[in-house]
């Protein structure tokens, strides 16, 4: 349905997307996940047709995204990464106002929003800029699919938008993907990748790697171990200077460890700390989660 | 034609919904001209100005009842011939010192030549020019009237001078013209520039330019609204002018209100060149008033006479907008001239319109770059 | 008994008849780390102004460092260190001309200040950027920088108003990295976050909803009240049970 070859896009010197090659199949769910500067702005205009790429080529439906321009910007629904209604607008309004856009009317679509817009209706009335961060993005989803696009293109929606309203946008997102639509989505939240079919993981204008969140997982190498004290930050230190000791970042309240060469077993760790008299200890042999696996290739690549 | 009506639609909930865009439009207008017009005229009234009589005849005396009585001058105190002059401008109040030269009458009766000396305070030129030439204007009809018909002097040329078109020199007439000029250009060249700018900053633009909508719709859409308002701005000058002010309207309203019609293209076609140059809305504000509004206030003739300008100005001049608009508004309202003598101006008006539209579809982006 | 360097009592604050403070009341100890978790429009911002001096409460009574928030503003103002991430640093600025005007805020003797850049460079690995343009530094590295300037007049408290949005998991880790040692040193991090995994990272977390805050305990007593496996389901629980 997406089709990227060999994209790539700089801004002066500086290659903000450097020869992405990607294929997003119809009905997928398909995620973008990378920090700031990765690049999934940059690509998911050029997609949109607001930007022309340097070299390479894109398609979308078979479309070309530097010739058939007109004819996508019918077929796809566009999600920028800021808030991009007008907020001296009603919610109606706004609402209005991108169907009439569209040559189309909201009863013509109802159907297909109604399940968000339900949420939204008993505040259609108030202006646009003053509905909470959920809600505004309830809306901008709404006006992006007023039209009925084949494909929806949603830049970072859940960033700065807190658990609860993630979750519920996540399930809309499920349920639009059974009506058909096909799904490119970017977020900078790991978590998120595996709710998603397949992702990229990118940084820096690259795809470090594109899989299905399972097989991603699957695929990681080494041997992981949760390590947890009483003492989060002398634990930091003393693992980090342990000689066996090849990675260790704090996650959630567990620290996640790598050997070097993966030789490390998990008793030596425990007897090396237990040396050390770090109190309440454990050590678990866990699986990787996805930012793990993305913290690997990041040290990889560096 | 459903999305255009939708998206002006839009357009005129974003004018009624913002305060301050709805003051500049409608307040705005009517408060500068009324300042211009009341409050800054620089008309000459009641200024003070002292007497140095060294003759003390009935001449002298009856120039200066004369003077005193048309309503430009009041006294200040009388000066003896010992006086110093500087001393009384210094204090600041008195704008022009009038001296008599001795034995004025019998000088004047005898070779018709007498001596009348003008002393203005030239720290504002303005005021001084005008001072001086009523006052000389006042003593040249007196004694062209009074005295030099019973005279017969051989050789004598007179010189009649009489202001066509404002014969009472009412600056109103000039700032008619040039507040009508300015408010259109505020409205139709800042405020179309601002709102497109406006949607590039706040990123709604990028949803419109992802959307089916074409460049022109989007740029129509903007533009119509404020072309209707500043219709309705231009109208609404005119009328102050008329019933407020006096301004005649010698020539036809039908053609007043076309010129009117061109110049506002013209400033709307600009307001797009600048917003597709502006990134944001401050920016565009900054472009439109260092741009726009500062050379229609100085360069167009509105507030200084492009004659008196140094000639690098007075050739930029001609690239303003507003001065060519001004000699048309003030051939038709002042003289009631027809487009036999305005063609040349609404063609350089009707020129620079088609120059900006150009400009502007040629850098208007269908995308972000 | 710890000493407590935030107390507050009661707190309200109303905009009209929209109440976006509804009677808090909690400690902050010396030292700690202390999460303050809420859903968009919970009312954290309107508390975190209100803990900085930048608003008044409604009513209700708010010391921080020992200082009443309201008769003794700008003592308060003085003693505490603050980085959001919509404003820390000025972006046309080089590195050492923001500490430079940081510094003179805070009246901090230039000697003192030379010094201490000196330490926060070498600790940061910025030395030799010292003279580049805020603007042209990666995210990572103006968040730690920005992170660095709150703290450098040695701050009782530090507020950070979700300073890690943006940014790659292991630049996010290294951050965390120089919260925990500032908290090693005596102060106090007072933090908002939409990342649940950074609220484990927290002594101590606060739950607010609809302004009142709903939950308030160590990460690990959370999960067992409410017999989640995460915070992301404490989060959810809390938001849901309210709803």
């Amino acid at each position: 349905m997406i089709s990227i070859q060999n994209i790539y896009k700089s801004y002066g010197n500086v290659p903000a997307v450097s020869d992405i090659s990607l294929e997003v199949k119809k009905g997928e769910l398909f995620g973008l996940i990378g920090p700031d500067g990765a690049g999934k702005t940059t690509l998911m205009r050029i997609l949109m047709t607001l930007l022309i790429q340097d070299k390479g080529l894109a398609t979308l439906n078979g479309l070309d995204v530097v010739k058939d321009y007109k004819k996508i910007r019918q077929i796809v629904g566009y999600m920028p990464g800021r808030f991009s209604l007008y907020s001296d607008l009603t919610v109606e309004e706004n609402l209005n106002f991108f169907a009439t856009v569209f040559q189309t009317t909201v009863a013509e679509n109802y159907g297909l929003i109604r399940d968000i817009y339900v949420q939204i209706e008993p505040f259609k009335n108030r202006l646009a800029g003053k509905l909470s961060g959920g809600m505004k993005q309830k809306l901008a989803l709404s006006c992006a699919l007023i039209h009925k696009p084949e494909i929806l293109i949603l830049d970072e929606p859940t960033t700065g938008v807190d658990a609860v309203s993630r979750k519920e946008f996540w399930e809309m997102l499920k349920k639009l993907q059974q009506k058909g639509i096909t799904i490119l989505v970017s977020t900078p939240y790991m978590d998120e990748a595996t709710l998603c079919n397949r992702v990229a993981l990118m940084q820096k204008g690259k795809v470090l790697d594109v899989d299905t969140p399972q097989k991603l997982v699957e695929n990681y190498s080494r041997k992981l171990y949760a390590i947890k004290s009483d003492d989060m930050h002398r634990l930091i230190q003393d693992i980090r200077s342990y000689e066996k000791t090849d990675s260790a970042f704090a996650f959630g309240q567990y620290l996640h460890v790598t050997g070097k060469d993966d030789e490390a077993e998990a008793t030596e760790f425990e007897n090396y700390l237990l040396k050390k008299d770090h109190s309440g200890l454990e050590v678990l042999d866990i699986p990787p989660s996805i930012e793990d696996v993305f913290m690997e290739l990041l040290q990889d690549n560096e | 034609m459903k999305q255009f009506t939708g998206f002006l639609r839009k357009e005129f909930l974003h004018i009624f919904r913002d305060p301050r865009t709805m003051i500049i439009i409608f307040a705005l207008p009517v408060i500068q001209l009324l300042l211009f017009g009341k409050v800054i005229s620089t008309d000459i009234q009641n200024s003070k100005i002292a007497i140095r009589d060294e003759s003390r005849d009935n001449t002298t005396r009856e120039i200066t009842a004369k003077l005193l009585s048309s309503g430009y001058f009041v006294p200040a105190d009388e000066l003896l011939p010992g006086d110093d002059v500087e001393e009384v401008f210094r204090k600041g109040k008195v704008k022009m010192v009038v001296t008599f030269g001795s034995n004025f009458e019998q000088n004047l009766e005898r070779d018709g030549k007498a001596d009348v000396q003008l002393l203005a305070d030239a720290s504002d030129p303005n005021t001084a020019r005008i001072l001086t030439s009523y006052a000389s204007g006042i003593i040249n009809d007196y004694v062209k009237k009074e005295k030099l018909q019973n005279l017969q002097l051989p050789h004598q040329i007179n010189t009649e001078v009489r202001m066509l078109y404002n014969e009472g020199l009412k600056s109103v007439y000039m700032f008619v013209p040039g507040i009508m000029a300015m408010i259109l250009m505020l409205i139709s060249a800042m405020m179309t520039s601002i709102s497109i700018s406006k949607e590039k900053e706040l990123g709604t633009m990028e949803v419109l330019l992802a959307s089916p909508l074409k460049p022109i719709q989007i740029v129509l859409g903007k533009v119509t609204p404020y072309l209707l308002l500043s219709f309705i701005n231009a109208l609404t000058i005119i009328l102050i002018g008329v019933f407020i002010f006096g301004v005649p309207i010698k020539g036809s309203f039908i053609f007043l209100m076309a010129e009117s019609f061109l110049f506002i293209m013209m400033a709307l076609s600009l307001g797009i060149l600048i917003s597709t140059i502006a990134p944001n809305q401050m920016a565009a504000m900054f472009i439109s008033v260092l741009a726009l509004m500062l050379p229609t206030i100085l360069l167009s003739g509105f507030i200084f006479p492009i004659e008196n300008m140094p000639a690098p100005l007075r050739i930029l001049s001609h690239a303003m907008p507003p001065r060519w608009f001004i000699v048309i508004i003030k051939n038709i309202m002042l003289k009631g001239t027809g487009i036999l003598f305005v063609w040349k101006e609404t063609l350089i008006l009707m020129l620079m319109t088609f120059v900006f539209i150009g400009l502007s579809i040629r850098t208007f982006k269908i995308r972000l770059e | 008994m710890q000493e407590k360097v935030i107390e507050v009592h009661d707190l309200v604050k109303k905009f009209g008849s929209f109440v976006a403070n509804d009677h808090l009341n909690f400690e902050v100890y010396k030292g700690e780390i202390f999460g303050f978790l809420g859903a968009n429009g919970a009312g954290k911002t309107t508390a975190m102004k209100i803990l900085c001096g930048l608003s008044a409460p409604t009513s209700g009574k708010v010391k921080v460092a020992g200082f009443d928030i309201c008769r003794e503003t700008e003592k308060v103002k003085r003693t505490i260190g603050y980085m959001s991430q919509k404003f820390s640093l000025y972006e046309d600025l080089t590195i050492s001309e923001n500490i430079r005007f940081f510094s003179g805020i805070y009246g901090i003797s230039p000697a003192e200040r030379k010094a201490k850049q000196e330490t926060l460079l070498r600790n940061l690995e910025l030395g030799s950027a010292k003279d580049s343009l805020i603007g042209s530094l990666p995210l990572g590295w103006k968040q730690k920088l920005a992170f660095s300037v709150a703290i450098f007049h040695d701050p009782k408290i530090v507020f950070l108003d979700e300073p890690t949005g943006g940014v790659d998991p292991i630049t996010r880790r290294k951050f965390w990295d120089l919260i925990y040692e500032a908290a090693d040193r005596g102060i106090t991090v007072f933090v908002t976050t939409h990342y649940m995994d950074e609220a484990e990272y927290c002594n101590r977390v606060s739950i607010m909803n609809n302004g009142r805050i709903e939950a308030l305990d160590t990460p690990e007593n959370l999960k067992k009240q409410f017999g989640a496996k995460n915070m992301d389901e404490v989060f959810l629980k809390i938001a849901r049970n309210v709803e």
